[in-house]
């Protein structure tokens, strides 16, 4: 927690607190999507049709506009005819809550259309891989160079100006680029995650490492620490815990370029599947998809918060948190 | 009125054996000056002084005077602009593990338990792991921290984090000890009983300790020397030999060679203002802006 809400704001004081916050955070957009959904005069602009009566292109189960159908409904009125009946309906693209909790459960059971597709699992896992290739191969190079940026200001002149125009270009800009060089499959898509995070890696935690006190490392040098075991055994682990959350952060940023990536070349992943349902209609499963990439991203930071505590019980900043 | 040079026969005689013993640090017209947005500041001028073996040396100054430039100097954190630093007839050149320093922020590595920050200088210079955790676990008890050595540094006082940085200095058996305003930070009780500390473990081992503060009192009890500078530029104003016996206790506060020394050092410190300066206009000023904002009857006084 930072220091202005423990000074300002008393609701975020006691733990019981805070988890009723952290829920309500997640009940409340749910809440407002049930109400939109099952209360039938909030919005409802179209009209489910039932019964199409003497209305020769309504058919059962067809969505027509509001409007449109009170027409047809006089119409049919005054030519006498049978009468159309139907009940107020949301657009197709917005499914109700347990549409979309059903799809959740079904996407995952139900095989591919074709019998070559991935099912939904073997689609996410295929997404996962291409982001942590993708992250891997940028903090191999973006951390040892940004803890080197952060450290020698020579190398920072040299480097940051660059990293700082080319971190301004949209790594979708590449995609083409990318397709020419690694081919259709996973080489673009990787690369597209790599330029988006690799840029912003190595300026973050240039920063981070500049911010290090320089009384520990002036300690470290009156005790005889010289040249690159300054860099390993004092600054690495002085920025470990600030580093470590860093990189959660870029994590977090991996994502979101992810279906840019997968759309570049072949499709693939997750992003394949939601474009498929969205070409056959299939909304709840396309929410679904969209939520499942939520929970996995939201919770494997949770995952890693939960470690960084275990694993730097010095970090004060965390306990806090 | 006690004259702060008049020294009693045994006081004297102690600064005697002290002046005999080696030399271990001799600074030698040292000049610093650096470049500021403001134009060429310079820091030091032309100091010169010497330190003897197992000697407690107290700087003191005004703040700005050039206190911590002169010991980062000495530390090899910054580098001279001329002049000598010899450690024992050696030039200083960039920090080494011969002179252990005690910062006054605190600069405990917090990622290593007390322990592990007390190994960290034998480890540095190649002693294994058990070598290193012995000679750490002697100097933790040194400091009397044994029961603490699997702490965090997070996990403990101001003082207590001091006294770890202390030993972690020692624990190098460097040939001085450089403190620049270790107890700065610490309350007045706690300072108080890391003083005394301090003098215990002087008093115990082979150590030279060159002390910067800003507290009179400290300097007076702990110092065999004081160096008083003299700020804009720093330069050295005298060097004061502490009149008061050993061993020292709090109950001298009050003696006639410790109010004499006081005095003299109060007088360098804060020289009586010149009624021209800027400094007494800036005084004249304060006390003609105060004017009542409340009843006069409702006096505090």
């Amino acid at each position: 927690m930072n220091a202005i809400a423990r000074r300002i704001d008393f609701m975020s004081h006691s733990p019981g607190g805070r988890k009723l916050l952290t829920l309500t955070s997640f009940v409340l957009p749910i809440l407002v999507w049930c109400f939109v959904s099952y209360v039938p005069f909030v919005w409802h602009p179209k009209v489910l049709v039932e019964v199409p009566g003497g209305v020769d292109y309504f058919q059962p189960g067809m969505l027509v506009d509001k409007d449109e159908f009170a027409e047809q409904l006089k119409e049919m009125k005054t030519q006498g005819l049978a009468l159309p009946e139907g009940k107020p309906a949301n657009p197709i693209y917005l499914p109700a809550p347990h549409e979309v909790a059903k799809a959740l459960y079904t996407s995952f059971v139900t095989p591919p259309p074709q019998a070559d597709a991935p099912w939904l699992h073997q689609s996410l896992w295929h997404s996962i891989q291409v982001i942590f290739w993708g992250f891997v191969l940028s903090s191999i190079v973006g951390v040892p160079l940004g803890v080197l940026a952060g450290t020698y200001a020579t190398l920072a002149r040299l480097s940051e100006p660059f990293i700082e125009f080319f971190r301004y270009l949209p790594a979708p800009a590449f995609g083409a680029l990318a397709i020419a060089v690694l081919g259709i499959y996973d080489g673009p898509k990787i690369a597209i995650i790599f330029i988006g995070t690799f840029f912003q890696q190595v300026l973050i935690i240039a920063n981070t490492t500049r911010k290090l006190d320089g009384t520990i490392i002036e300690a470290a040098r009156t005790l005889g620490t010289r040249g690159l075991r300054l860099i390993t055994k004092v600054v690495v682990p002085g920025i470990l815990p600030d580093l470590y959350r860093d990189q959660r952060i870029l994590l977090g940023w991996a994502w979101t370029y992810l279906i840019v990536a997968e759309l570049i070349g072949t499709s693939s992943g997750i992003t394949l599947f939601i474009t498929q349902q969205a070409r056959y209609q299939h909304f709840d499963n396309v929410y679904a998809a969209i939520i499942i990439i939520g929970i996995i991203g939201f919770g494997s930071d949770l995952l890693l918060e939960k470690l960084g505590r275990k694993l730097f019980p010095w970090d004060q900043a965390q306990k806090r948190g | 009125m006690t004259n702060y040079l008049d020294q009693s026969p045994a006081v004297r005689e102690r600064f005697d054996r002290i002046k005999q013993r080696d030399v271990i640090l001799e600074v030698k017209h040292l000049h610093k000056r650096y470049q500021s947005p403001q134009g060429e500041t310079e820091a030091l001028r032309d100091i010169n002084f010497k330190v003897h073996r197992r000697e407690f040396v107290c700087v003191i100054g005004a703040s700005g005077c050039g206190k911590s430039t002169l010991i980062r100097t000495l530390a090899g954190l910054e580098k001279q602009t001329s002049g000598e630093v010899l450690l024992d007839g050696k030039p200083v050149e960039g920090p080494g593990r011969d002179r252990g320093m005690v910062f006054q922020g605190y600069s405990l590595f917090p990622w290593l338990t007390v322990k592990k920050n007390v190994m960290f200088g034998p480890q540095m210079s190649g002693f294994g792991f058990d070598a290193a955790e012995r000679d750490a676990r002697q100097w933790i008890d040194l400091v009397g921290l044994s029961k603490f050595e699997n702490s965090y540094p997070h996990q403990l006082s101001g003082g207590m984090r001091q006294r770890v940085a202390i030993a972690r200095a020692l624990v190098n058996q460097p040939r001085i000890l450089l403190m620049d305003e270790p107890f700065g930070a610490l309350d007045a009780q706690t300072r108080c009983k890391m003083q005394s500390h301090l003098l215990d473990i002087w008093r115990n081992i082979d150590i030279t300790v060159f002390f910067i503060t800003h507290d009179l009192d400290e300097a007076i009890y702990l110092a065999d020397r004081i160096l008083v500078l003299k700020p804009h530029p720093g330069e050295v104003q005298e060097i004061i030999e502490v009149p008061v016996p050993r061993p020292r206790s709090s109950e001298q506060f009050s003696s006639p060679e410790f109010v004499a020394t006081k005095k003299r050092l109060d007088d360098l410190i804060h020289p009586p203002v010149d009624p021209n300066s800027a400094e007494a206009h800036d005084d004249d000023t304060m006390k003609k802006s105060l004017f009542r904002m409340t009843d006069v009857m409702d006096s505090v006084e």
